[in-house]
């Protein structure tokens, strides 16, 4: 008991890695049809860590969920949470999960669908310590299918900590949310980390790996193909964003060489590039108004697109 | 007073657990939220309570009563009323939540495996046992039926045990069903075989071919326990009816497991 008293407390203390992980999944792959979702996944989330596992839809997020949660059955390798076959009864007492769906009783208020989910486990957590958590409390009498988007996720999120669990899967957390919802749902991913519970997040949003995660794991066609802290990865592909107002039409900027990518924002546009010195004087000698110039890192945005870049070009081809 | 959420997720409760004892909560939070969320829904609760006593009223009293059939027909509508309480109550919300992803955060969550069964099962025969109860209500009072007091319990407690087969079928049609197909396959084979059973009109009124088909129909097989009871049976043994209503439980059962497994 005390050493699990002590390995909540390890967060941070670099003590997180020497001890196994509290979910693994060890060279996994799964195949939909002749479609493959996995091919070869590794992962493991230590104990007090938030992992955020990021990739394009489709790349096979839910998928790798999926099967930590006993939902699905690998067809090669081994799926394990708490060193545990994760359909037992153990480990889905001890773990909660946000998923994609919006599965709830449309009828029961959410103080009932709250109190339901608390009796399923032998020590869940305080109704009160939920309704803070998640932010619940104008809520409470309201019936589930009179929730807004958001509210229904933090509902959710309400759900996953109703049996105060050690591991938390959230699956997508902010899909459909609006920016100030999300920001109240970030806090509370926060709180929950903050006291040592160990967190696998999915997500295709670079902002939410970058706000929430210790590390992250970017899997692109059901393989890993980058690990590391936010900054490790963003470091991990030079490249530099100049930002500027200019009368410039996209297809010319493209055709400057060593541009990567192009893009407008409102009234600025983006321009990604390897060589930042060469684009900039040529820059000025196309548009001599230019105006509002800013240069910076890339980013973990672009980290992220450069990444996953066949992807993107195969896209860009359809 | 008040702690923070972090102060609470900060107490230390993961020392390893017991070995899962029996526990009867979560058993009648499920019955309760079962039987909340069918009442809360209209379009459910409405059509089952009312059109089984409104068909009885027609057909039984207005109707029956001068020709001496509201008591053989209380039996019959009787298990026309279970009968769909069962089958809507369990196909039609089994397939919503399967669909709605309800199913599959029960499955994620440590539900105690007969939980959802219960609950299901709870609502089911408390809403058959309003129906019923309107039923009985409207023979004593308006269709002039008289039975001892045994009868009346024995057909109570004969209807709302013979609801129960019909509530593994309607697991095992919820279990492949889509939430919109659902009543839709219900009513089509729960329409037909009330009739073709007897339930809404004397079997011996039906031409004998159509009785004789009636044999293979487990609404049939309902609703001649119930009529026995009351001594209206045409008089088969009771071993038959019993035997067809638990081979049918036995074939849903283990279309509705095959179901969940996929």
């Amino acid at each position: 008991m005390s050493s699990q008293a002590l390995d909540i407390s390890g967060r941070g203390l670099g003590g997180a890695s020497a001890r196994p992980p509290v979910a693994q999944l060890v060279d996994v792959s799964k195949h939909y049809g002749s479609v493959r979702a996995l091919d070869g996944l590794s992962l493991d989330v230590h104990r007090g860590e938030v992992l955020a596992l990021l990739g394009p839809n489709g790349a096979g997020k839910t998928t790798a969920i999926s099967l930590l949660l006993g939902l699905l059955r690998p067809d090669g390798g081994a799926a394990t949470v708490f060193g545990l076959d994760p359909r037992s009864i153990e480990v889905r007492t001890r773990l909660g999960a946000m998923l994609q769906v919006s599965g709830l009783a449309p009828t029961l208020t959410v103080r009932e669908t709250l109190q339901l989910y608390r009796s399923y486990y032998p020590r869940p957590a305080s109704l009160r310590f939920l309704v803070e958590l998640a932010d619940l409390g104008e809520l409470l009498d309201r019936r589930t299918d009179a929730l807004s988007g958001g509210q229904l996720q933090r509902l959710m999120l309400g759900l996953a900590m109703a049996g105060d669990p050690e591991l938390v899967f959230l699956d997508e957390p902010s899909a459909g949310m609006d920016l100030e919802s999300r920001r109240r749902l970030w806090q509370s991913v926060r709180d929950v980390a903050s006291a040592g519970r160990s967190v696998l997040l999915t997500t295709h949003h670079l902002e939410e790996a970058d706000a929430l995660a210790d590390r992250v794991a970017v899997i692109h066609r059901g393989t890993l193909i980058a690990e590391g802290t936010p900054t490790e990865i963003e470091a991990s592909v030079s490249g530099r964003r100049i930002s500027c107002v200019t009368s410039i039409d996209l297809a010319r900027l493209r055709a400057i060489g060593g541009v990567n990518r192009v893009e407008r924002r409102g009234a600025a546009t983006e321009i990604f590039t390897a060589r930042a010195e060469d684009v900039l004087r040529q820059l000025f000698d196309l548009d001599p108004g230019l105006s509002a110039l800013e240069v910076g890192g890339a980013g973990l945005e672009q980290a992220f697109l450069a990444l996953t870049r066949d992807d993107q070009d195969q896209e860009r081809a359809a | 007073m008040s702690q923070s959420a972090a102060d609470v997720l900060a107490r230390s409760e993961l020392e390893p657990l017991e070995r899962p004892r029996f526990r009867a909560v979560p058993y009648l939070l499920e019955m309760q939220a079962e039987l909340l969320q069918t009442w809360r829904q209209p379009s459910f609760s409405i059509p089952t309570l009312l059109f089984p006593a409104m068909f009885y009223f027609f057909f039984g009293i207005v109707f029956g009563q001068s020709n001496g059939y509201s008591s053989y027909l209380l039996a019959t509508y009787g298990a026309f009323g279970v009968i769909g309480t069962a089958l809507f109550g369990f196909g039609v919300s089994v397939a919503v939540a399967r669909e709605s992803g309800e199913m599959l955060l029960k499955r994620v969550a440590p539900v105690p495996p007969g939980a959802f069964l219960a609950g299901k099962m709870t609502s089911s025969l408390v809403f058959s046992g309003l129906v019923l109860a309107e039923l009985f209500g409207l023979a004593a009072i308006f269709g002039g039926v008289r039975f001892e007091r045994g009868e009346w319990i024995g057909l109570a407690a004969a209807l709302l045990l013979g609801s129960l087969p019909f509530a593994a079928l309607g697991l095992a049609i919820g279990t492949y069903a889509s939430g919109n197909g659902a009543p839709a396959i219900i009513n089509l084979i729960y329409l037909p075989t009330a009739f073709l059973s007897g339930l809404w009109i004397p079997i011996q009124v039906l031409p004998e071919f159509l009785q004789k088909l009636a044999v293979v129909l487990p609404p049939y097989h309902l609703s001649q326990l119930a009529l026995g009871v009351v001594g209206r049976s045409v008089g088969q043994p009771v071993a038959l009816h019993v035997g067809v209503l638990l081979a049918m439980t036995a074939v849903c059962l283990l279309v509705a497991a095959r179901g969940f497994r996929r």
